[in-house]
């Protein structure tokens, strides 16, 4: 009878936590569509004003705002003090925020709880945020080799692009090569033409792998059968595997980014930077910038996250899944680049990648870069939205 | 009983089947895409406290059956109860208490046998991560895997595979547990351990609810028995009551089976079938002592004598109609 009592206990528990949860979750919804709503409006307003400033070809004015000095339009149109600066800086802060420091915290906490407070609250806290599945994640994609070697290429690229710079002899004659002018002139530049040069093929492919396999590689070797009868829980599952991925987005750029610093300050002359709009800052000043075109480059893959997700919760293949994730950046830069198809070009998450440079004026153009962050959240939301559909609702026959 | 009962089963459905059972099915039915009907209007009882055997041939719709009793697919039409929770609306109420073994062992091959338990046992929210390290020694114990828990999976033999499935679903305390196939792979010392390994379970009072298209391997632990064949169910119930139904018969071993022939039939046994050196009658009421006496009075050299119970396969051979054959 007691042990009946107990379970019974436990059963109460269990579906008071159940029921919390979902009106946890349904109002970070309507938050969250609340947000999105504005974001289309401005989103729409962003189009007609980039199809009014860009020139011609696009992809020749893409190249010109990463490359050139400013053109003049850009800081003009910065009139707006406010603006996406301080939003972009922290948006993918508080992400990275949320999932370390949280988990670190919540271990130290767990020793607490032991000791005094009742141990069922420690644990019923940490399992309701999946911080163990998380963990568990986080151990299972970082220490797959597959995932590692991907790392390494991308430390392996700025170290690679420095040395070729080194040893070649700088000139300023056309626009590419300026580039490789700055980077010889301060070394903090071989960060950015580090990113630039990842960011089309290599980053997204990377990303590509991780997203892709993230719920089909599950179901392609049929683990995913037996964490749904534990039961782990879809939605649940599904939030880990996407915040799992993002993390690997967040380290992938960070390995990026720290080599390049490293490599550049090894290799090339370091000091106050000049920015693409002729002004000059402090190296600190420059550094702060760098790891804000970081974390802006970081969000923009990162809905790569949510596309992959999607895709992967439509094959049990995860080799399927993982091309289908890497070919659509692909798809979506190449349409960028065709001049005719110039009124979508807003619309593609892709188009939006390259606005970084905007964060390397003075002072800071926000007007991209906050369409490009409201781009990549509203394809984060619209895709999310469709792995969480198809994967709540899914027949699991693998 | 009564925090189950707050669980609330939707107003809609019919009444919920009796709390005590640990599965209960009401006209489950599984159409795939394509028309394909893998089980039909199924109603299973499986009480508390039984050790179910699940069988039926390859393809019959037994692991369909055992997916929608977990909640991995849904089923087109019908609704069960899993220890008298409604699912798939209970699941996070009742597959915490529900182990399982689905379709064959999964778990990442890169990772050690102990490593796949951990990250199991890191998907349960449920499950205390203090008790976890000790939980998961004593899962691999009790399947005798502990000197190969360092071993990655890949490199693990098909027997060792299916011990490590059986171990993840004895990772805690469960009151139900659900076994599709266990002894796939294993040889017959295996067999023998899994059997040993669902009797002990069962004595600790979890529900054993085991498929297999092998009767006579869970024939010695079973209490109740359900068949299905081409999706539809067959029959199902407790053993004893099942075989009550099939008489035993007398076997003779004998070189006069013409003399013996004569003596049974008029003794008034029915079903009389010889062959060269034996012969057999059903028995009905009559003491095999009887039989033997009549058979050495009658002058029959008698060589042997037995009474033989129908084992399971002869008695589903008997209500199916058919052999054990594999259903398209």
């Amino acid at each position: 009878m007691s042990t009946a009592d107990i379970s019974q206990g436990t059963d109460r528990v269990a579906i008071a936590r159940e029921t919390d949860a979902p009106t946890v979750e349904t109002t970070g919804r309507a938050a969250t569509a609340a947000d999105a709503r504005p974001a289309g409006a401005t989103h729409a307003e962003g189009a007609r004003a980039a199809e009014a400033t860009d020139p011609e070809n696009a992809l020749s004015a893409r190249a010109a705002r990463a490359v050139a000095t400013a053109t003049g339009t850009h800081p003009a149109e910065a009139t707006d003090p406010a603006g996406a600066d301080p939003a972009g800086a922290t948006r993918p802060a508080t992400i990275a925020a949320d999932t370390h420091p949280a988990e670190a915290t919540h271990a130290e906490g767990a020793h607490a709880a032991e000791a005094d407070r009742p141990a069922a609250t420690a644990t019923t806290v940490r399992s309701a945020l999946g911080l163990r599945l998380f963990g568990s994640e986080l151990g299972l994609v970082f220490r797959r080799r597959r995932n590692q070697a991907l790392l390494l290429l991308l430390g392996a690229i700025p170290i690679v692009v420095g040395i070729a710079l080194k040893l070649s002899t700088p000139r300023g004659d056309d626009a590419g090569p300026r580039l490789i002018a700055q980077v010889a002139g301060n070394g903090v530049f071989l960060t950015v033409g580090a990113l630039f040069f990842v960011l089309p093929l290599i980053l997204p492919l990377a990303i590509s792998v991780v997203a892709g396999d993230s719920v089909a590689g599950e179901a392609g070797i049929g683990t995913l059968r037996y964490l749904l009868a534990v039961p782990a829980g879809r939605t649940r599952l599904l939030l880990v595997k996407y915040a799992t991925t993002v993390t690997f987005c967040l380290a992938a750029v960070a390995t990026l980014t720290a080599t390049a610093l490293a490599t550049g300050l090894l290799l090339f002359p370091v000091g106050p930077v000049t920015l693409l709009s002729g002004s000059t800052v402090s190296l600190s000043e420059g550094l702060v910038r760098l790891l804000l075109v970081a974390l802006y480059i970081a969000a923009g893959v990162a809905t790569l996250a949510a596309i992959g997700l999607a895709v992967s919760t439509v094959t049990d293949s995860p080799i399927a899944a993982i091309t289908t994730t890497a070919v659509l950046p692909v798809v979506s830069q190449v349409i960028d680049a065709v001049p005719q198809l110039r009124s979508v070009h807003p619309y593609l998450f892709t188009h939006w990648w390259y606005s970084y440079d905007d964060l390397l004026r003075a002072p800071i153009v926000t007007d991209h870069l906050t369409h490009g962050l409201l781009a990549f959240l509203a394809y984060t939301l619209v895709f999310g939205s469709v792995a969480w559909a198809r994967f709540t609702s899914k027949d699991v026959t693998c | 009983m009564t925090a189950t009962a707050e669980a609330g089963a939707p107003v809609s459905a019919p009444p919920p089947p009796a709390e005590d059972d640990a599965i209960a099915t009401r006209g489950l039915t599984k159409r795939f895409r394509g028309g394909q009907v893998a089980v039909a209007d199924l109603d299973l009882t499986v009480p508390r406290g039984s050790v179910f055997g699940f069988l039926g041939p390859n393809g019959s719709g037994k692991t369909t059956t055992i997916r929608m009793l977990l909640g991995l697919i849904s089923p087109t039409t019908g609704s069960h109860t899993l220890l008298g929770t409604p699912m798939p609306d209970g699941w996070a109420t009742a597959l915490p208490k529900v182990g399982s073994l689905i379709e064959g062992p999964a778990f990442h091959p890169h990772l050690s046998g102990e490593a796949n338990l951990r990250r199991c046992d890191a998907a349960d929210r449920t499950a205390d991560p203090r008790t976890s390290r000790r939980r998961i020694g004593d899962a691999l114990e009790r399947v005798g895997l502990t000197a190969a828990a360092g071993k990655r999976y890949k490199n693990y033999s098909l027997g060792m595979k299916q011990r490590l499935g059986i171990a993840a679903a004895l990772l805690r305390h469960r009151e139900l547990l659900i076994l599709d196939e266990p002894t796939n792979g294993l040889d017959p010392q295996g067999t023998r351990e899994v059997r040993t390994l669902i009797r002990e379970i069962a004595a600790d009072g979890t529900t054993v609810f085991v498929s297999s298209h092998l009767l006579a391997e869970i024939e010695q632990v079973c209490t109740h028995v359900a068949v299905m064949r081409t999706g539809r169910l067959v029959t199902q119930g407790a053993l004893d009551e099942l075989r009550a139904g099939t008489g035993a018969r007398i076997r003779v071993d004998t070189p006069d089976t013409g003399t013996a022939n004569g003596v049974l039939t008029g003794l008034g046994l029915t079903d009389v079938r010889g062959s060269r050196g034996e012969i057999s009658a059903e028995l009905g009421e009559l003491p095999p002592e009887r039989v033997c006496a009549d058979l050495v009075g009658a002058g029959v050299a008698v060589r042997g004598l037995a009474v033989v119970r129908p084992s399971l396969e002869d008695m589903f051979v008997e209500l199916t109609g058919e052999g054990f054959d594999v259903d398209g």
